[in-house]
């Protein structure tokens, strides 16, 4: 494994852990080093460039997620994983629209199954919390939001929706975080 | 309802470090007394988990969105091949350079006559055209002026020349349909050079015939013909000679008879191997006995020694449905009287009786 981790150039390490910590520079960067090569793989293969966006950005998506988990090693070129996900998660696309295709090429072919299955799951996990905010309404949704993802102080919300004291904010939210596990698990 | 929104509230503290090391301690040793606590805790931890991962990648699709936005779609298209984007920009074009080549080849090839032409090209009818020899004529006739000041040469000269055979005594003449077709006027020059004016009384352009009437009245009956009209077929073979004028003089041509059929198995016609040209049309074609077995009419190009001559069964045929008012009978001669003659004296005889046809 560390001999394969030579493969890394010390840029694309860097590059990474931009992405990670969310610098729209890094993600700038990957884009336009990466997009136009997953462009000429769907474009060439029965594909618009609508779907080509779609695949590129869910193969960024499924790249963050790793590095995120923290497990991620990347044994090749990050090129040759994007890629490999890409052309696995396209030919997947196709084969649900019922053709059945190969894509030929020269591209070195590395393993991205596992990486796509963990996706499948996260994928669905996403989907649900999406529709259970979505059926929560606001001003829950918001309150939710704001404290759990953009780590707002219960004090900042109390302000923000002007309640009269931060322990009705308190129960607010925790009536709606109630209702939300209510959605998302029922 | 109070304890278990406390509980979640101290779970989030612990997990957002807002706690002191005081709190932290006593929290975590409460979570390893409580089984039921601890439990609550993972789950509590996992879900939020959840929820900070969806804003994580919800955060991350904008972010992606944004840098999508600033792609110029057209500089990652993957570039067609050359030839293709070549087609693309230049379809036009070549569709319309397309069309006027092929007007421009059809509009030539209509312009040159080349759909006009009845038969191909390789079918020459025997008429001459004065104009090609116009030059000629007009270099002659400024040497007659010079050489006889004060007599005048022939004026306009004629639109085509030909060649005609008397068919009767009293005036009337056989040539060939396609050399009197666009006449205006027809004149007739006998060997002597005396000139009549004709006019055209009966055509076949089936069989390419023509009869002319002289109705001159300088025009002095001839006395009976020499020659008649052979009623049965000729034989390949066979010895043949006509008389024409391919030019201002009549011209003397031998040869035989090489075929039954003219040209593309014509059964009009016979193939005759005698060297003629233009102005030679109409001109009888006569056996060693002075029997006319067919008229002059065209020839093949680029094949040597194929000229056709109209048979004379068909000639006979034609002349037979001409219609009776006429104005003086036609009596077609019934007494040959060039068997026994000598080739050279048959020629004198015959050649009192052919004419140039001379067409305006």
């Amino acid at each position: 494994m560390s001999k394969e981790k030579k493969h890394t150039p010390p840029n694309e390490r860097e590059l990474l852990a931009g992405i990670l910590k969310g610098e729209a520079s890094s993600l700038e960067t990957l884009y336009k080093a990466n997009f136009p090569m997953v462009v000429r793989l769907v474009v060439n293969n029965g594909g618009d460039i609508d779907d080509a966006k779609d695949i590129f950005q869910e193969s960024i998506i499924i790249l963050y997620n790793n590095v995120c988990s923290g497990t991620f090693e990347l044994n090749s070129k990050l090129k040759t994983y994007i890629y490999a996900v890409c052309r696995n998660l396209w030919l997947k696309k196709l084969t649900k629209k019922g053709i059945y295709s190969n894509i030929d090429d020269l591209e070195e072919k590395i393993a991205v199954e596992d990486d796509i299955e963990s996706h499948k799951e996260r994928d669905k996990q996403f989907i649900m919390m999406e529709n259970a905010l979505e059926k929560l309404g606001e001003p829950c949704k918001t309150i939710i939001k704001d404290f759990y993802i953009h780590d707002l102080t219960m004090q900042d919300i109390c302000e923000k929706f002007g309640y009269t004291n931060t322990d009705n904010a308190k129960n607010q939210k925790y009536k709606c975080l109630q209702r939300l596990k209510r959605l998302y698990f029922g | 309802m109070k304890i278990e929104r406390d509980f979640l509230e101290q779970s989030e503290a612990y997990l957002r470090g807002e706690m002191n090391a005081l709190e932290r301690k006593a929290f975590e040793d409460y979570l390893f007394n409580d089984d039921q606590a601890r439990k609550k805790f993972e789950e509590h931890k996992v879900f939020i988990q959840t929820v900070k991962s969806y804003g994580a990648r919800v955060d991350l699709q904008q972010k992606l969105d944004a840098v999508h936005a600033t792609i110029n779609i057209q500089e990652v298209m993957p570039k067609k091949p050359l030839v293709v984007r070549l087609w693309d920009k230049y379809k036009i074009n070549s569709l319309v350079a397309a069309s006027v080549a092929l007007i421009a080849v059809f509009t030539t090839l209509w312009l040159t006559g080349f759909y006009s032409k009845d038969n191909t090209s390789q079918y020459i009818a025997l008429r001459r055209d004065m104009n090609n020899i116009r030059q000629n004529v007009k270099a002659q006739n400024a040497l007659i002026k010079d050489i006889n000041k004060g007599k005048s040469g022939f004026s306009t000269p004629s639109h085509y020349g030909a060649t005609g055979f008397a068919l009767s005594s009293n005036g009337y003449v056989m040539t060939t349909y396609h050399v009197i077709k666009d006449a205006d006027s027809v004149y007739l020059q006998n060997y002597t050079g005396n000139s009549y004016k004709a006019k055209v009384i009966y055509t076949d352009p089936g069989y390419d015939i023509a009869v002319l009437e002289i109705i001159d009245k300088s025009f002095k009956e001839a006395g009976n013909l020499p020659y008649t009209f052979k009623q049965n077929a000729a034989d390949i073979g066979e010895d043949v000679y006509t008389i024409g004028f391919p030019r201002e003089e009549a011209v003397y041509g031998r040869g035989y008879l090489s075929s039954n059929t003219g040209y593309s198995g014509d059964t009009i016609a016979y193939q005759v191997s005698i060297p003629v040209n233009p102005g030679n049309s109409g001109g009888p074609v006569l056996d060693n006995r002075g029997n006319i077995i067919g008229v002059i009419n065209s020839k093949q190009t680029e094949t040597d020694g194929a000229a056709f001559a109209i048979k004379s069964n068909y000639v006979l045929e034609a002349l037979a449905s001409i219609p009776d008012s006429l104005d003086k009978k036609l009596i077609l001669n019934k007494k040959n009287t060039l068997a026994n003659l000598s080739r050279t004296e048959q020629i004198k005889k015959v050649q009192e009786y052919i004419y140039m046809i001379k067409v305006y």
